[in-house]
């Protein structure tokens, strides 16, 4: 079991690898810095820039800019062998170069690298212009970064749900006979054009307050159909959530006309809505069994002409 | 499919929310009642709509869908694609009617929601 449980740590490992690799880009670990020369310079010349930058190999570039090809270490042995030591670059460089984009993914170089068996390619943007070079050592600095950066993600995502005070913390902290946050939206009747906004700010401030999501939906869509109703068929009125220990009600008030028949209004399908509304895709008459549907309780009251009272509660679960 | 592929594959234009386009579409959905989308669909869905106005937002944020295609080319609202900017819900737009898109939309795998 243990043995198991180490290789499943090691494939858990090696997969963050591998996902990095269709992640990167190759611009992306291509090392900026880079020593270029001109194929005018001679090999000595090559020789010297190779010491004292500490590299094997640089790419050739012309006086536009332009990559005319790679020369190596390997070249070089060759020309010191052959006697070619102040040939000009020109002759000795390799001009069947492999290139990359910088907008490849890096699971792309790293197939070339394998097929290839060079140690550096010059990276060229969709110009063609040359932008960098990349080794298996700047793919490598690369990948730590990465891990570095996302490291640092996790870290700090950690570190700021530790100190969000969840509302469930909060109600067991602190003691009274009763305790309530109550959030009040005014809602404008006879129009839709900023309906929803109450919905969203309560569930956005639901959300701070640390409520799970599918609850958060759930209180998002039926507040939603509430509001829509408050604005479609009332002189306007208030969205009032209160949060307390055992859940949330959310309650929307309205300053008439009211509802002759509850019983009718509750069925699906039964509406009243004028053709204005009908053209806003609304006025089904799904809007309250729907948010029967979310809701754990829905009471709706109405007396015509002072107005309607619905109450819905939710309940946290587990 | 992610919803980047669908743009490309289907030639959708893009209205809002440019930079939310890197999300897997779980699914479609195609309805002209808002009511009836906030019943059914379902997180990272894809909905077909000729709705224009900014109350298609309100309805997709709230269900968490990946994103609204409105068909026939019909133009959002500025209003909408303001909200839809703000609330970070791509809006994209095919010259297809919502059959002829639907229709192209399984056939490259994308499925609607059991009714329940």
């Amino acid at each position: 079991m243990a043995e198991q449980g180490t290789r499943q740590g090691a494939m858990d490992r090696l997969t963050k690898t591998q996902e990095m690799v269709y992640e990167l880009r190759v611009g992306e670990v291509t090392a900026p810095k880079m020593v270029t020369v001109t194929p005018d310079q001679t090999m000595a010349e090559f020789r010297v820039l190779l010491r004292d930058n500490r590299i094997s190999g640089t790419p050739v570039v012309d006086e536009n800019g332009k990559l005319v090809g790679m020369v190596s270490i390997e070249d070089l042995i060759n020309a010191l062998t052959e006697n070619a030591i102040n040939a000009p670059i020109r002759e000795r460089m390799k001009t069947k170069v492999e290139c990359l984009y910088e907008d490849e993914l890096l699971v792309h170089c790293i197939a070339k690298f394998s097929k290839f068996g060079y140690r550096r390619y010059p990276v060229l943007n969709r110009d063609n212009e040359l932008t960098g070079i990349i080794t298996k050592g700047s793919i490598v600095e690369g990948l730590l970064k990465k891990l570095e950066v996302e490291y640092e993600q996790s870290e700090s995502k950690a570190s700021v749900s530790r100190q969000r005070p969840t509302m469930r913390k909060f109600f067991e902290d602190v003691s009274a006979d009763e305790i309530s946050f109550t959030f009040k939206y005014y809602v404008a009747g006879q129009t839709l054009k900023d309906a929803g906004k109450a919905a969203s700010e309560l569930k956005n401030a639901l959300k701070k307050l640390g409520v799970c999501p599918p609850l958060l939906r759930r209180i998002g869509v039926a507040t939603y159909e509430a509001e829509i109703n408050v604005a479609s068929y009332t002189k306007g009125g208030e969205i009032r959530a209160q949060v307390e220990k055992w859940g949330i009600t959310v309650e929307a008030v309205d300053n008439g006309p009211g509802i002759p028949d509850v019983e009718q209004a509750l069925q699906p399908g039964y509406s009243t809505a004028p053709d204005w509304v009908r053209e806003l895709g609304f006025g089904a008459g799904m809007g309250l069994v729907n948010m029967k549907k979310c809701s754990d309780e829905m009471v709706l009251k109405s007396s015509v002409p002072e107005g309607t009272h619905l109450t819905m509660q939710f309940y946290y679960t587990s | 499919m992610k919803l980047s592929d669908v743009v490309k594959e289907f030639g959708l234009e893009v209205k809002a929310a440019s930079g939310n386009l890197d999300q897997e579409v779980t699914g479609g959905y195609v309805s002209d009642l808002l009511s009836d989308v906030l019943a059914h669909a379902e997180d990272g869905v894809l909905w077909v709509t000729l709705h224009i106005h900014q109350n298609i937002v309100a309805v997709a944020s709230h269900k968490g869908l990946s994103g609204i295609v409105l068909v026939q080319s019909r133009q959002p609202e500025k209003d909408t694609i303001a909200k839809a900017e703000e609330e970070n819900i791509p809006i994209l737009v095919t010259g297809l009617s919502a059959f002829e898109l639907v229709g192209r939309l399984y056939k490259a795998g994308i499925r609607g929601i059991e009714a329940d």
